[in-house]
């Protein structure tokens, strides 16, 4: 992405000179600004909140744009009180293994279709395709159903089994288009050279494919750490709730809304995969333009 | 054993049968079956706990002349049209910002698609804090400005609530229109617009002719998976109203909830559930092969 970018934007800098500053400032500066502070100030106002006493957040005196006197009462009620550890830990635990399972099951069925090109790869390829287009809140009732009859309801296996139906056929895609930029014959010498298909996938086309695995295996997580609806459906026991479906089911106490800790609580949750997004930038746009192009 | 490794070796189709394998087991049992079965619960009368009879179109008759079914299906229309429209007017219009040559751009870009990864109900919930009746930070801005007397009731009142509940949903689809379209900006060679200003194209003409046409099939994806998105949202809703005040902002994927999982009655739930997809189908050929065969007119690639 950046190599094909980097050429454009050298050129529209040299016709730059024609556009005024004043001119600049009107049309690029100031739009920008607003949409970068409406875009940021929802975390903005999450972590202020998170550290603001009580007091403070329910006067309506003062500048509620600062906090004053910042406190860690609502951290502690958040990891002392509640389930959020439990949360936390059952999230993370999701998440990595049902990513794990999908990136496996995917790099397997990328490779499968793309390279071995068995009879009816392209309809495979299309159906995966397909498979990303039906939208979790058409599958969660009968999912619902299965889970109960699998006696799988309030178990982490429930999410586990079920959060690669959406992360598969994405995962697949992506690193469809990935294998696609390897040459074939560098897996041709290898054919050559006695090297079966396992050595081939394992030695030649992985370590090439390291950014795309790294893409998916980073859409994989967060997509998993942000998953709500199978999460809300099959789960009812605190101890066994995920971060996102904890905070808004079990922070949420009657009419008094305890809004610090619900704050903490979003963003601590937020956090991990923002962290993590933060480090990766480049692999996870490339991953979401590539995979909308293809 | 050893021979039978290398008969499969040679077989690329029984080959690419066991690479597949694993994928294709976890798709049939988890997605391709339980697509046939939502479709067939919806013609049942199951419920939590007890399997369901068939009951032919029973369900869909119920909700065809169900008040609340009716306002859902509206509501995810008005829902998803006003939401799609503005979300990809905004995602352009900074898509265009953010292509100019700016300091910082990766930080700019990276900061911009925040809202898209973070968990959507964790955000919600910060929506929720920032529309409350009683503190709203917007109410108390707009106050101090003198712009408004009292505070508003953002999801109290039923046109208040659709339009909150749109904002937040735009706010969080805007990035990633504009991190896609951004993308696709960046694929245009200078050379259309240089040709453009010489032959006295201004910035508008330029827009209209050369960057729109050439934009429009990644356009087309863009906007077919935001308004798949958008139309079976169900976080956002459950989080900021669970459908209230007076199922004002109930979609279909909220009712289906409702009715399903607290209301136990899976076969009415499903039926809803399944009601939707017609819908999708609609959505999706409209965005996608409206737009496509305009790229197509106007000597896009096909």
């Amino acid at each position: 992405m950046a190599s094909i970018a980097t050429p454009a934007v050298t050129d529209t800098q040299g016709m730059n000179y024609l556009v005024s500053l004043p001119r600049r400032i009107v049309t690029v500066w100031i739009p920008l600004l607003v949409f970068l502070i409406v875009l940021l100030f929802p975390f903005y106002w999450m972590a202020i909140t998170a550290f603001k006493p009580d007091d403070e957040l329910l006067s309506r005196t003062g500048n509620p744009f600062w906090v004053h006197d910042p406190t860690l009462a609502h951290v502690r009620k958040l990891l002392f009180d509640t389930g959020y550890p439990d949360w936390l830990w059952n999230t993370i635990l999701v998440s990595v293994v049902s990513t794990v399972l999908s990136i496996f099951c995917s790099v397997l069925a990328a490779y499968a279709i793309e390279r071995l090109r068995f009879r009816g790869a392209r309809y495979v390829g299309m159906s995966i395709f397909l498979a990303y287009l039906v939208p979790p809140s058409i599958l969660f009732i009968p999912l619902a159903a299965m889970v109960y009859k699998l006696h799988l309801f309030d178990t982490r296996l429930a999410l586990i089994l079920t959060y690669p139906t959406f992360l598969i056929p994405f995962c697949t895609w992506l690193l469809m288009g990935y294998f696609k930029t390897i040459p074939l014959e560098l897996e041709e010498c290898a054919l050559i050279d006695g090297a079966n298909r396992w050595q081939i996938l394992s030695r030649i086309i992985l370590p090439l494919a390291v950014p795309g695995l790294i893409s998916a295996g980073i859409f994989a997580f967060t997509l998993s750490w942000n998953e709500f609806i199978y999460a809300l459906t099959f789960i009812s026991s605190s101890e066994v709730k995920t971060v996102p479906v904890g905070v808004v089911t079990e922070l949420v106490e009657g009419d008094v809304y305890h809004w610090g800790p619900l704050m903490a609580g979003a963003l601590f949750g937020s956090l991990p995969v923002a962290i993590l997004y933060s480090f990766f930038v480049e692999y996870y746009v490339s991953g979401l333009t590539g995979a909308v192009k293809e | 054993m050893a021979s039978f490794a290398a008969r499969l070796q040679d077989n690329r189709n029984a080959l690419g049968a066991l690479f597949l394998l694993p994928a294709a087991v976890l798709l049939l049992v988890f997605l391709t079956y339980p697509l046939g079965l939502g479709t067939w619960l919806g013609f049942t009368d199951a419920k939590i706990g007890r399997a369901g009879e068939w009951i032919g179109l029973g369900n869909f008759e119920f909700l065809w002349n169900d008040s609340v079914t009716r306002l859902a299906l509206f509501n995810t229309i008005f829902y998803t049209t006003v939401a799609s429209v503005i979300k990809f007017g905004l995602g352009l219009w900074l898509a265009l910002i953010l292509n100019q040559h700016l300091p910082f751009k990766g930080v700019l870009r990276a900061i911009v698609l925040l809202p898209f990864i973070v968990p959507t109900a964790l955000s919600a919930i910060a929506f929720w804090w920032i529309y409350d009746s009683q503190f709203s930070i917007i109410s108390w801005l707009l106050q101090r400005m003198g712009l408004i007397h009292q505070y508003i009731d953002f999801l109290g009142d039923p046109w208040n609530a659709r339009f909150s509940t749109i904002a937040a949903n735009i706010w969080r689809g805007v990035p990633f229109v504009a991190i896609t379209l951004l993308a696709g900006l960046q694929t245009i060679s200078p050379s259309y617009y240089e040709a453009a200003s010489l032959d006295g194209a201004t910035p508008f003409q330029q827009f209209r002719h050369v960057t729109l046409p050439l934009l429009t099939p990644i356009i087309a994806v863009v906007m077919t998976f935001s308004v798949l998105f958008t139309f079976t949202d169900f976080q956002l809703i459950y989080v900021l109203t669970r459908g209230g005040p007076l199922n004002a902002t109930h979609l279909m994927a909220t009712l289906s909830f409702q009715r399903a999982i607290p209301g136990g009655s899976l076969g009415e739930g499903a039926a809803i559930a399944t009601a939707m997809v017609p819908f999708l189908l609609a959505a999706i050929l409209v965005s996608y092969f409206g737009l496509q065969r305009r790229a197509w007119q106007q000597g896009g690639k096909d």
